[in-house]
């Protein structure tokens, strides 16, 4: 047996705070009746973890099972980012819907633990542990109404699904140590080179799990089904979250395991991810059109754009990596930002998540309409937002890689998409308002407004930052 | 010694039995059971992986695969209890709030 | 494989040439001998859920003590260290399932 060594702490610290944090919240919740101050510590805490992130060097430790890279980087910041605005939006509605519970607040920072971990692992071991902290933290939230039957259906369906991928996953990671003999991913890259395996059917298998298990987690089509419900159900703060989340988390993976373990069989991959990536954005995007309840549009709408996202993966660049990045931080913003306007619309005895219910909010409100206007013009990717910056990095960076047919049909069912945002504006601003809607308007939820709406104009006008500082995370990967 | 290949086909045909268990079963408690049985089938091929290759790595992850799938295994109840306090069924056709 | 053979062999022969004379008492649940006492499916109390939950959870994390115990002499310190860590973060459930009343029978 070798001689033990201490592991080098110091790139592990943002996820030591984390953890400490989280747990600090927790007790917290005991101590404190107000609910209101775990919100102030749970974005406090992330602050503090924000501040320690950057002080990390990027270093790889226990034995390559943990790297700190300016690839975990860049998605830990969508993470932390994810959960203030969460944070933000959530104060004031857990109060309306009587769920005003202090757990709410540790649970989504074990969340964001877990989706820490797997952005940073080296290794399938702490991929699945960061995952199933993840998932599990998650599942509760979305069930978190729980007198609310949908709210429980929500959770009861995600929960199910969830697991049945994270079994998939597991055979995937089973099937892959038996053949390499290990579970770190440059290891089992190593292997498949050295061994001239890249035909193999064993890899070819676990590969196709693996692709399974990613695809659930992102909503990519075939594999959706829980996504449309379990939006739709939980609560809209949670939808939120976990639309950027954990789908976020799912796409760090889904670079690093494909990337890097399957670098090798890059054509058999992506000839997997293209057929997932058109099925994807065509559910997504058409099946969008028939909706009346705005989060289940939304919730397409999220399948449609983790659609786009997998193109920047299919190309299998640094570039199209970077975009991908760029896209999932630009999609944080606007879909946060559409959902606190949701959010807004929901007061006592109102739930304000049917279509029809924006009839005419120009009108009686014309500032939120404003603000629904610029998320929704971002969603479909029109030009003087951040969406259509996303979407024009990850169309360039899908054509340079030579897959210019694959962004035709991308083009083609973003086109489809307009008819489904732009009918809500449509509403807004054609419709005579049927009855008048109150709006739960309060200083964090402003704040929470602000920030997205700022952020999508800021970025749409000039992107070069962002992706600049994206390019530069994937160049050491 | 019996062959590797036997682990391995034991643990596929159960992972299959509880996938197809997954799939046409409609009692919630059933298809958590089917779940638990291709975590637990995920199990015998990783042993007999880490045994025959004489490495570690697959015992440690059967440890935290159990461990996980209990803390799974609360969730999933917790849930199925906070279902049935708001309607008394664990069948899945019978959840059909949302539809589309 | 015989072994296997025979034991399924004797179970199906078993089932083929045996008496089938089913009776009232006989389909009866068996109690030990006693007349069975109200309904077999009767609603436990959430409490014994909500019990099980935290045995499942705080009885299968111990299975990290065993591989810990058996090579703390080898590992020492370090491992000692972690160990704490682990068991302050279990703690801390402890107390947050304890503040909840969880543990609390009525």
């Amino acid at each position: 047996m070798p001689e033990f060594v201490m592991p080098d702490l110091a790139p592990v610290m943002p996820e030591i705070v984390m953890t400490i944090l989280a747990l600090v919240t927790l007790i917290a919740d005991i101590i404190f009746k107000r609910k209101e101050t775990l919100a102030i510590l749970s974005i406090a805490s992330v602050v503090l973890v924000f501040f320690v992130l950057f002080g990390t060097p990027f270093k790889t430790t226990f034995n390559g099972m943990f790297i700190a890279d300016g690839y975990s980087l860049f998605f830990k910041l969508i993470f932390l980012l994810n959960v203030v605005l969460t944070v933000l939006i959530s104060m004031r509605y857990l109060v309306i819907e009587r769920v005003n519970f202090g757990e709410y607040y540790s649970l989504i920072l074990f969340a964001t633990l877990g989706m820490m971990l797997m952005a940073s692992a080296g290794d399938l071991i702490v991929l699945y542990l960061g995952l199933e902290l993840m998932a599990l933290s998650t599942y509760i939230l979305a069930g978190f109404i729980t007198y609310d039957m949908k709210s429980n259906e929500a959770a009861m369906k995600y929960f199910l699904l969830g697991a049945f991928a994270s079994a998939f996953l597991l055979y995937g990671i089973s099937m892959i140590y038996g053949l390499t003999g290990t579970t770190d991913l440059n290891a089992i890259s190593e292997y498949i080179i050295l061994n001239g395996l890249t035909a193999n059917p064993v890899v070819m298998l676990s590969m196709i799990l693996f692709a399974v298990a990613f695809s659930f987690k992102i909503a990519a089509v075939p594999f959706h089904m829980w996504a449309p419900d379990a939006y739709e159900g939980a609560p809209t703060s949670v939808t939120a979250f976990m639309s950027v989340g954990p789908k976020a988390a799912g796409f760090a993976v889904l670079g690093r395991v494909f990337l890097i373990a399957f670098g090798s069989v890059r054509m058999d991959w992506s000839a997997v991810l293209i057929p997932i990536a058109i099925l994807t954005m065509g559910v997504g995007n058409i099946v969008a059109l028939s909706q009346t309840n705005i989060k289940r549009m939304l919730a397409y709408s999220s399948i449609a754009h983790a659609g786009y996202a997998l193109l920047g993966i299919i190309a299998g660049t640094g570039e199209g990596l970077a975009s991908v990045m760029n896209y999932l931080l630009i999609y944080a913003f606007m879909n946060i930002g559409a959902f606190a306007v949701i959010i807004m619309l929901r007061t006592e005895g109102f739930k304000g998540d049917t279509i029809t219910d924006y009839e005419g909010l120009a009108k009686s409100h014309p500032l939120a309409a404003a603000l629904m206007l610029v998320f929704m013009f971002s969603l479909t990717g029109i030009p003087p937002t951040a969406g259509f910056m996303g979407k024009l990095y990850i169309f360039m960076s899908a054509v340079y890689a030579g897959y210019t047919w694959l962004v035709v049909v991308a083009v083609i069912f973003s086109a489809i998409s307009a008819y489904f945002y732009l009918r809500i504006v449509m509403y807004m601003y054609m419709r005579e308002p049927k009855e008048s809607v109150s709006l739960a308007a309060t200083p964090a939820l402003g704040i929470a407004l602000a920030i997205t709406a700022a952020a999508v104009i800021i970025i749409g006008v000039l992107p070069s930052a962002v992706v600049s500082f994206a390019r530069a995370a994937v160049a050491g990967f | 010694m019996v062959p590797l290949n036997w682990y391995l086909m034991l643990s596929t045909v159960v992972f299959m039995i509880g996938v197809f268990g997954f799939l046409t079963r409609k009692n919630i408690i059933i298809m958590f059971i089917s779940v638990e049985l291709m975590l637990n089938a995920v199990n015998i091929s990783l042993v007999s992986f880490s045994h025959f290759l004489q490495d570690l790595r697959g015992h440690i992850l059967v440890f935290f695969i159990i461990t996980v799938a209990a803390a799974e295994a609360a969730i999933g109840l917790a849930l199925i209890i906070a279902l049935f306090r708001n309607k008394t069924t664990a069948h899945v056709d019978e959840m059909t709030e949302m539809k589309g | 494989m015989i072994a296997t053979a025979f034991a399924l062999g004797a179970l199906v022969v078993g089932s083929i040439f045996r008496l089938k004379r089913p009776y009232a008492e006989k389909l009866m649940p068996y109690e030990s001998g006693n007349p069975p006492v109200g309904e077999p499916r009767q609603r436990f109390s959430v409490k014994f859920y909500i019990i099980a939950m935290l045995f499942v959870v705080f009885d299968v994390e111990a299975v990290f003590l065993y591989p810990w115990a058996i090579v703390f002499d080898k590992i020492g310190l370090y491992a000692f260290i972690e160990m704490v860590i682990f068991i302050v973060i279990l703690f801390v459930g402890y107390i947050y399932a304890w503040k909840k009343e969880a543990f609390v029978w009525d």
